[in-house]
């Protein structure tokens, strides 16, 4: 903005006031990797890891984690449960998605309502919900149970993602398809779906991002051989908070910074196509 | 092809698979039938009592012969549990005396024998709580999640100040919830201003900074805050090594509300930035210089034509956060030790520790019945449709 009204020092301090925000954004990352490689198991800096001594730091912990048989098992849970659930919430979203940016689409708003309150629900009371219902159809513990879960839990984000998409979508080029010949289902594959692609495969990813971090179902309606990722933190946040958290947490750290860089990059190339 | 025909797989979808969870949970808060199944005809004769009196003998054999039935089909125990929580104390009235009566001859009075045992047998008070485990729909969840209890003879007193447990805590979670709303407001709102008013490539790159902890793993998050916090944490090993603090003095800064509210403002901090930054995205930087070249000082530019027009976002982000705040969960669980816990975790503790899960439910329907009334509003003055991830 132009600061010609306010005066340098007032606007040094507003910058300085925002760089503290960003700070506070960051900082628990900032802290978390660089602990991660501490070769004593402490939470702290050390002195050595101070004055950058290459002794002070160590892979230590990231080979207890992936020497340990529950860290590996968790990590599998999480990728079947993660990839079924995104396969199954991508594919009802964004059928979802469809009908409901056709301007014909019948109470619209409600179906909207319906289809993104599983996002506003408190987790807690969705688990308590599903553990009653669950269990008594005899999915509880098992990993059908958490799969179900986690598309409900993930299918808003792909109708999100994938509306917002639709909403820049030109219908005339639906019914130009039409006009030559194209069935409903060819249509949708040669000419809506390259369209909306980069918001579905947003929306997949954050239904990913949501069941890989979903820790509070898997505690109500998961057992002990549905034990995910999130799971076993919690469980070593809770119990014996040991640097091997730290590991893990640089891991998904990294992997997020990653499922982030490529939605945004899809994000700017569905936004960038001429309007 | 019709568009309803697409969205019905994931509304049948929805509806199955949590919809119809949380009218269970529902029902479940209102709806109980453990006491009423086990002791029939028992309550069949409490029906014609005038509950004034001691009740006949008739109501003590029936009593006694359908609780030990209900020993041997080995549901004695959650049935004492029910009564219990009606009436603290009875569960061991009922074990104890079950223990005795079983293999003893029957007695020529089970009303005597019975009170023999237990003067409580000879209590209308017991009965009349007996009477209420039994009823099959029953508001007392919903009364004991308000701190609220049905009096012996009818009608409905509040549990004495001291004993309250709930109604404080739900105060207190809408108090919490309210300070984080306010706190990301204020947090918030600069940054959003500086990402909106920048060049496009570096309000690329300071978005990107909002975006990072939005992705991270929550659990991630909290761990670090507890790196971070704690008092042989990074924060408190900087303050004493530079001598703010004595080395023995350290501030517990986690396990508690402070370490509550910290994590949860970082939590919920993206979603308060993202909705202003994209209203703000959309005013014209020219608005302040005009206001500006008018002779307005920037506070009058900022609250007369900046701020009216970023009320829409400001709506949307703080209801969000409210939102999100109130049935938080993870992070109070995780960080927020015994001062620094919400509603969501006291549905946890009676879903998995006390296991009273009608008042768990009851808790439940009245945070959902919240959360149900906010999501209307912000679906009124926001609208779902235009709901932005990112």
């Amino acid at each position: 903005m132009s600061g010609n009204s306010w005066g340098r020092a007032g606007r040094l301090g507003y910058l300085a006031y925002c760089s503290a925000v960003f700070l506070f954004l960051t900082a628990p990352i900032l802290v978390i990797v660089p602990l991660s490689f501490n070769v004593e198991p402490y939470f702290t800096f050390t002195e050595g890891m101070l004055s950058l001594d290459p002794q002070a730091y160590s892979l230590r912990w990231y080979r207890t984690v992936a020497e340990d048989p529950e860290w590996l098992r968790a990590l599998a849970n999480s990728l079947v449960i993660g990839f079924a659930a995104t396969a199954l919430a991508t594919a009802l979203g964004t059928l979802a998605a469809l009908g409901l940016s056709n301007p014909a689409m019948p109470g619209r708003s409600l179906a909207m309502s319906l289809l993104i309150s599983p996002m506003v629900t408190p987790v807690i009371i969705s688990a308590a919900g599903m553990f009653f219902f669950y269990s008594d159809l005899g999915l509880a513990q098992t990993y059908p149970g958490l799969i179900l879960a986690h598309t409900a839990l993930g299918t808003p984000f792909v109708v999100i993602t994938v509306t917002a998409t639709l909403s820049g979508f030109d219908p005339n080029l639906t019914r130009a398809a039409a006009s030559l010949g194209a069935g409903p289902v060819r249509t949708f594959r040669r000419v809506q779906l390259p369209l909306i692609a980069p918001g579905v495969i947003s929306g997949a990813l954050f239904a990913f991002a949501t069941s890989f971090d979903e820790v509070v179902t898997v505690l109500f309606i998961g057992g002990l051989d549905q034990r995910t990722i999130p799971r076993q933190m919690w469980a070593g946040i809770r119990e014996q908070i040991s640097p091997a958290i730290l590991a893990v947490a640089t891991v998904l750290i990294a992997f997020a910074l990653l499922l982030m860089v490529v939605v945004e990059w899809l994000r700017r190339r569905g936004s960038a196509k001429p309007a | 092809m019709r568009p309803a025909v697409l969205v019905l797989p994931l509304a049948a979808f929805i509806l199955v698979t949590f919809v119809a969870p949380l009218l269970v949970m529902l029902g479940r808060s209102v709806h109980d039938p453990m006491v009423a199944d086990a002791l029939p005809e028992t309550l069949g004769l409490l029906r014609s009592w005038d509950g004034k009196r001691v009740p006949p003998e008739a109501v003590f054999e029936t009593m006694a012969r359908e609780l030990l039935k209900a020993r041997r089909e080995k549901s004695l125990g959650r049935i004492a549990t029910r009564v219990n929580r009606v009436q603290a104390g009875l569960r061991s009235v009922l074990m104890k005396s079950v223990r005795r009566l079983r293999g003893a001859q029957p007695p020529d009075s089970w009303r005597e024998a019975m009170i023999a045992l237990d003067p409580k047998w000879g209590q209308t008070r017991t009965w009349h709580a007996i009477r209420r485990a039994g009823e099959r729909f029953t508001l007392r969840h919903y009364l004991h999640a308000l701190d609220m209890d049905q009096a012996p003879g009818g009608g409905i007193i509040r549990q004495p100040p001291d004993l309250r447990i709930y109604l404080p805590l739900l105060r207190r979670t809408l108090a919490v919830s309210l300070g984080i709303t306010l706190l990301c407001l204020l947090l918030g709102y600069p940054i959003a201003y500086l990402i909106a008013n920048a060049p496009p490539h570096r309000a690329n790159l300071l978005l990107l900074l909002v975006l990072v902890p939005f992705w991270t793993s929550l659990l991630v998050r909290t761990t670090s805050w507890i790196v971070l916090l704690q008092t042989q944490g990074v924060i408190n090993d900087l303050l004493a090594a530079v001598g703010l603090i004595a080395d023995d003095q350290r501030i517990s800064m986690i396990y508690n509300m402070t370490g509550t509210v910290v994590a949860m403002t970082h939590v919920l901090l993206p979603f308060m930035v993202l909705p202003l930054f994209s209203v703000m995205r959309t005013i014209p930087p020219l608005y302040m210089s005009a206001a500006a070249s008018l002779g307005a000082s920037f506070l009058q530019a900022f609250r007369r034509v900046y701020w009216p027009q970023t009320l829409p976002g400001v709506a949307a982000g703080s209801l969000l956060v409210f939102i999100l705040a109130i049935g938080y969960y993870i992070t109070p669980a995780l960080v927020g030790g015994q001062s620094g816990q919400l509603i969501s975790n006291m549905v946890a503790y009676h879903m998995q520790q006390s296991l009273n899960w009608g008042l768990a439910a009851a808790l439940g329907g009245i945070l959902l019945g919240g959360v149900f009334l906010l999501y209307l509003v912000f679906n009124r003055l926001v609208g779902v449709d235009r709901m932005r991830l990112g």
